[in-house]
């Protein structure tokens, strides 16, 4: 009797500690809504949703700000690191995978997730003094001068060639991100049941067609939900690119062309941001990436719950 | 287990009476990263002197005005001075302790530094993309001796809102109308042209690396890593060439005044050798913090007796004489009897 009564103390503090736990995650998100909507509301006051939103002129000195060109750079630069990284990351699990042989797959393993392990200011000095160079001198004069040059992409790559663009940031951000989609999809290309590969093969399947038919639609979601996580990492991803970005607030046509992201904004201008409507806006960026990053976030976790449940049955 | 608590006790009990002993008075700064080297230079000749140790956290210049603000720190350091009715309006007083320079930086295949004259008319033209050529006729007109290249300029600023940008623009609005009526001045700005470096380091890097480019920078940062800096002509007509002594010659001329709690950006000075881009990093106090201020006061009263020399190491200019007089009896007037 006595014994039990202990032992259900015990387990209802067992109980609100994890629940304690738990709820410390929710409060602290609507810590950080109320902290950015509060000290944002000079700047909700002065220029509205509609028109912060639409608004290309950030213009600190006439105390006039828009977000526009930071939301089109945080999308653009997004939208390019996983043009980059997805078909690497897929091509590299399936290397590791399906057509490595075993002494190779560990190696490369380990080597992915040391990239994934590496913090991004350390990609930030690397891009800065290492790839941008490069870019500048080699890559990017190449494009100019091979897809510059043709009808419909041409203006994708106009303009001089810096290193200090979106094409760089890209890069670094893909860079960064392939860690997670390739890591993911390789487990889940590891999921597809032995038995289903030998019998493809059995009947004569090359490795192509098994791959293609075999294992890349039994791990689509896996494929999915990686691509989702990157997407999460490189919304947000600061220091690797506010070095290699330019701080550039212009809508800007050619990959060529320095940018801003709503992160890199931050980055550089919330230490030395002098007026109180200033450092509201920058919390109004800040606001704004939140929720972009929690709809996107919410619509890719929506479809992966879809299509779970699609292949579960 | 309770052998393991009565030992952590202990342990914990032992070091904190081991702080109390070794308690020091400490001195809590916040701000400006330009003067960050030269502080905690001081506070360190300092401490073993007067036994104060300085918590300085170099956040920006902007973070030391917002610290200050809210009353958390001793003193706020801002590479930019806030106007008189600013300070008023947060109970706030304000004195420069260290003047630093910026310097135009170029690369250009075969020009070395000091070597290059530029003026503040053509400065204004090519960061306005007005002059886009290096042989442009103005430039040509200031080098006849050289042989410039027909090579586009790449213009290079800073990204990151910093105090050297706001002392770059201010020299700008100063002596270019058009720079003032299409961008002013401030720690960021609108730049009409050009690709954006964070930090000295990175404005340095993308000079170096990118041919027929020009930059800005602090002058410290400057020679430390090579950089080849320009002459500049001054308001008073002379070429100059960036040095101590055109510095000093600066901030001997600039008419810093206690009544306007110092409020001066001191680009062009007046003096006949002096160096037209130049600005003092500057001190806040809350005027409500009597004991903190006292505290600071006798901090920058040692650094300008005995500091002149470190600041000179570390290629910064220290305040001449009359000025470091004139802000003792500024703080004597404002109630600080340190």
């Amino acid at each position: 009797m006595d014994n039990s009564r202990k032992h259900n103390y015990f387990d209802l503090l067992f109980a609100s500690v994890t629940a304690v736990a738990s709820f410390t995650v929710i409060i602290f998100i609507i810590g950080i809504v109320a902290v950015l909507f509060n000290e944002s509301s000079l700047a909700i006051g002065r220029f509205g949703v509609v028109n912060f939103l639409t608004s290309t002129v950030w213009d600190p000195v006439k105390g006039i700000f828009g977000a526009a060109t930071t939301i089109y750079g945080t999308v653009v630069t997004t939208v390019f690191a996983l043009l980059f990284s997805i078909p690497t990351a897929i091509g590299i699990a399936i290397f590791v995978t399906e057509i490595a042989p075993n002494f190779l797959k560990t190696p490369i393993g380990v080597a992915i997730e040391l990239l994934a392990a590496i913090p991004s200011i350390i990609y930030g000095m690397w891009g800065l003094f290492t790839l941008a160079p490069i870019m500048s001198r080699y890559v990017e004069p190449a494009l100019k001068a091979s897809i510059g040059k043709l009808p419909y992409l041409g203006f994708l790559f106009q303009g001089n060639p810096m290193g200090i663009d979106l094409l760089t940031a890209s890069s670094i951000l893909a860079i960064m991100i392939i860690p997670f989609t390739a890591s993911i999809a390789r487990d889940s290309f590891n999921l597809t049941p032995s038995v289903v590969k030998e019998s493809a093969y059995a009947i004569g399947a090359t490795r192509w067609e098994v791959v293609k038919n075999v294992v890349l639609p039994y791990s689509k979601l896996g494929i999915f939900g990686g691509a989702a996580l990157s997407l999460g990492r490189a919304l947000g991803e600061t220091m690797a690119v506010a070095f290699v970005l330019g701080n550039n607030h212009r809508i800007a046509t050619s990959l060529l062309d320095a940018a801003s992201t709503i992160t890199v904004s931050l980055a550089n201008e919330f230490t030395e941001a002098d007026t109180d409507l200033y450092l509201s806006s920058l919390y109004y960026l800040a606001l704004i990436l939140f929720v972009m990053s929690f709809v996107i976030l919410a619509v890719s976790k929506y479809f992966l719950l879809k299509a779970e449940r699609k292949y579960s049955r | 287990m309770k052998r393991v608590l009565k030992i952590a006790v202990f342990v914990l009990a032992g070091m904190l009476s081991i702080n109390q002993a070794f308690a020091v008075e400490t001195l809590n700064g916040a701000g400006s990263s330009f003067a960050y080297p030269i502080y905690s230079a001081w506070a360190y000749a300092y401490q073993k002197v007067a036994g104060t140790q300085l918590n300085y956290q170099s956040i920006g210049s902007g973070g030391g005005i917002k610290q200050i603000t809210e009353r958390t720190v001793d003193f706020g350091a801002s590479d930019l001075p806030l106007s008189p009715a600013d300070l008023k309006k947060s109970n706030l007083i304000q004195f420069p302790a260290v003047i630093g320079g910026v310097v135009p930086i170029v690369n250009i295949p075969g020009v070395k530094p000091d070597q290059m004259r530029l003026d503040s008319q053509t400065m204004c033209g090519i960061y306005l993309g007005d002059i886009k050529f290096w042989d442009d006729a103005q430039i040509k007109a200031l080098n006849p001796t050289m042989d410039l290249p027909h090579n586009e300029i790449t213009v290079v600023h800073r990204s990151d809102g910093s105090g050297t940008t706001a002392i770059f623009t201010n020299y700008l609005v100063q002596t270019c109308p058009a720079w003032k009526d299409k961008v002013g001045t401030g720690t960021s700005v609108n730049w009409p042209v050009g690709i954006g470096g964070k930090g000295s380091e990175g404005v340095a890097n993308y000079v170096q690396s990118t041919g027929y480019s020009i930059g800005y920078d602090e002058f410290a940062y400057a020679q430390q890593n090579n950089l080849t800096y320009t002459q500049l002509k001054n308001p008073a007509g002379k070429f100059v060439s960036a040095k101590s002594e055109t510095f000093e010659a600066a901030a001997k001329t600039a008419n810093f005044d206690p009544k306007d709690d110092f409020n001066l950006m001191m680009t062009n000075a007046k003096g006949k050798d002096a160096w037209p881009i130049a600005g003092g990093t500057f001190v806040l106090l809350a005027k409500d913090k009597k004991a903190a201020n006292i505290k600071t006061a006798k901090f920058f009263n040692w650094s300008f007796t005995h500091g002149d020399a470190k600041a000179k190491e570390l290629i910064y200019i220290p305040l001449p004489k009359s000025l470091k007089d004139k802000i003792r009896a500024y703080w004597k007037a404002n109630g600080i009897h340190y």
